[in-house]
């Protein structure tokens, strides 16, 4: 290659790049700022209609069904204010519980059920070793026991 | 009060300090690695909810922490060059971007092995996961755009330019997990709250920041005596180099 | 320790794939820009003709 060829070369480099970073921050301004919306956004109708969108929130306690096929799942995902109904078939991240963090794409459908074609495990920026984490769970426990006492 | 400042701010003073630098920074980042490593295999205990998964966090955050960090000492040395027309610190920046660029994939290939098993996805676009992509650009365009313009200080202006336009994509990544909804979760470590950590965990990761701080200064110094010999190859000081009269 | 054995080592709780993966690749980018940086300055000395054995 010749040294003009390559500096030609090197420069549509630089401009492609430039030019990728660009669209990739418009087209995150334009819809992925809200990678999520929460439940009560969603009920209030703050989210897109009858496009794919996603949920986030937690999932609730004792919500967790599976039907008869084994794997299609419903569930509930709860901000503590508002609650959505999942359904959902396909496999589960391994950190998927109940109470933990969790986030749905999919659909709303007209009778105001979720269904999800991914569900994706939102952890929070805790970490310790399991002992510490029971302890701490107790201690709250202990501590909701006295108040309601 | 007839200390020159301004010895080591001339190329070939700094040439030979950071020569004589070099192995300390050597030794200091492969004992702080193998510490670091050893705190976080077999000291760092397993995590509640992520269980040993949660190991890659000990190459994942000083990545991602270096790779930002980089970014700014790197606009910073481009922007004094600009101002102040400054050979040595335009260099200096220059020779930060391939690291700074390294350490930007590793985060982010990390990133996507940790989100994999964790969340369920290699990839989301997030606004943390998209940020941090477009750092990576940016490190490659300063990089491409300085390899592509012949005359180096032409090419240090035009570098400045992307460098100190870049920066405010620094605080986006940073805050990204606060200001907007993501699926990465919030900061376990920051200056304002308490470390949500185990010692044991956060010794582990600060150690791997530091040896990976370490590392950057080698490459960085390394790699700025070769620019400045690649620039200054016919002054006089380099001639006596190859004569052998300076070690 | 939460090891009890190599085995257990290596196989991270069955997130080995994972962690392993992340980490040898590390590993390369390290070693990829140590090779790359070394290849320069063996590259610019014999240009120069430099005999320069100082740090590295």
């Amino acid at each position: 290659m010749k040294p003009r060829h390559k500096k030609m070369a090197v420069i549509a480099l630089s401009v492609s790049a430039l030019t990728v970073a660009v669209i990739l921050v418009l087209n995150v301004f334009q819809s992925n700022l809200v990678f999520f919306f929460s439940p009560s956004q969603v009920i209030a109708k703050e989210a897109p209609i009858g496009k794919s969108f996603r949920i986030g929130g937690l999932v609730e306690e004792g919500s967790l069904k599976r039907e008869g096929d084994g794997t299609t799942m419903r569930f509930a995902i709860t901000d503590t204010a508002e609650a959505i109904q999942i359904v959902y078939t396909g496999i589960l991240p391994d950190l998927f519980k109940e109470g933990k963090g969790v986030v749905a794409q999919g659909k709303i459908a007209e009778n105001g059920i979720f269904y999800a074609d991914e569900v994706l495990a939102k952890h929070d920026e805790n970490y310790m070793p399991p002992e510490a984490a029971s302890a701490l769970e107790q201690a709250a426990k202990a501590q909701k026991t006295s108040l309601t006492q | 009060m007839t200390i020159n400042w301004f010895k080591y701010a001339s190329p070939a003073s700094f040439y030979f300090l950071a020569g004589r630098m070099i192995p300390f920074f050597i030794i200091a980042a492969v004992i702080l690695l193998i510490i670091g490593l050893y705190i976080g295999f077999f000291v760092a205990p397993t995590d509640f909810q992520q269980g040993e998964a949660y190991r890659i966090i000990f190459i994942h955050v000083p990545a991602a922490w270096m790779s930002m960090f980089l970014y700014v000492v790197m606009a910073f040395w481009a922007g004094i060059g600009l101002a102040f027309n400054t050979r040595l610190s335009s260099m200096v920046a220059s020779a930060i971007a391939p690291t700074g660029a390294m350490f930007t994939f590793l985060a982010l290939w990390t990133g996507a092995w940790w989100g994999k098993p964790m969340w369920g996805t290699w990839w989301v676009w997030d606004a943390r996961l998209t940020s941090e992509l477009i750092l990576f650009f940016l490190y490659i365009g300063f990089m491409s755009l300085q390899a592509a313009i012949d005359d180096p200080r032409r090419a240090d202006k035009a570098g400045a330019i992307i460098a100190l336009v870049g920066v405010v994509n620094i605080p986006i990544i940073y805050f990204s997990v606060q200001w907007w909804n993501t699926l990465h979760q919030g900061a376990s470590v920051s200056l304002v709250q308490s470390p949500k950590m185990a010692t044991a965990m956060l010794t582990g990761m600060l150690i791997m920041a530091l040896a990976a701080w370490m590392y950057s200064i080698v490459m960085v110094l390394m790699r700025t005596r070769m620019i400045i010999l690649e620039r200054e190859r016919h002054t006089a000081w380099v001639s006596e180099l190859k004569e052998g009269v300076s070690k | 320790m939460s090891w009890e054995s190599w085995s257990d080592f290596f196989a991270m709780g069955g997130y080995g794939f994972y962690v392993w993966g992340s980490y040898l690749v590390a590993l390369l980018c390290v070693l990829g820009e140590v090779v790359l940086v070394r290849n320069r300055r063996r590259t610019l000395h014999k240009q120069l003709g430099l005999k320069d054995k100082s740090s590295l």
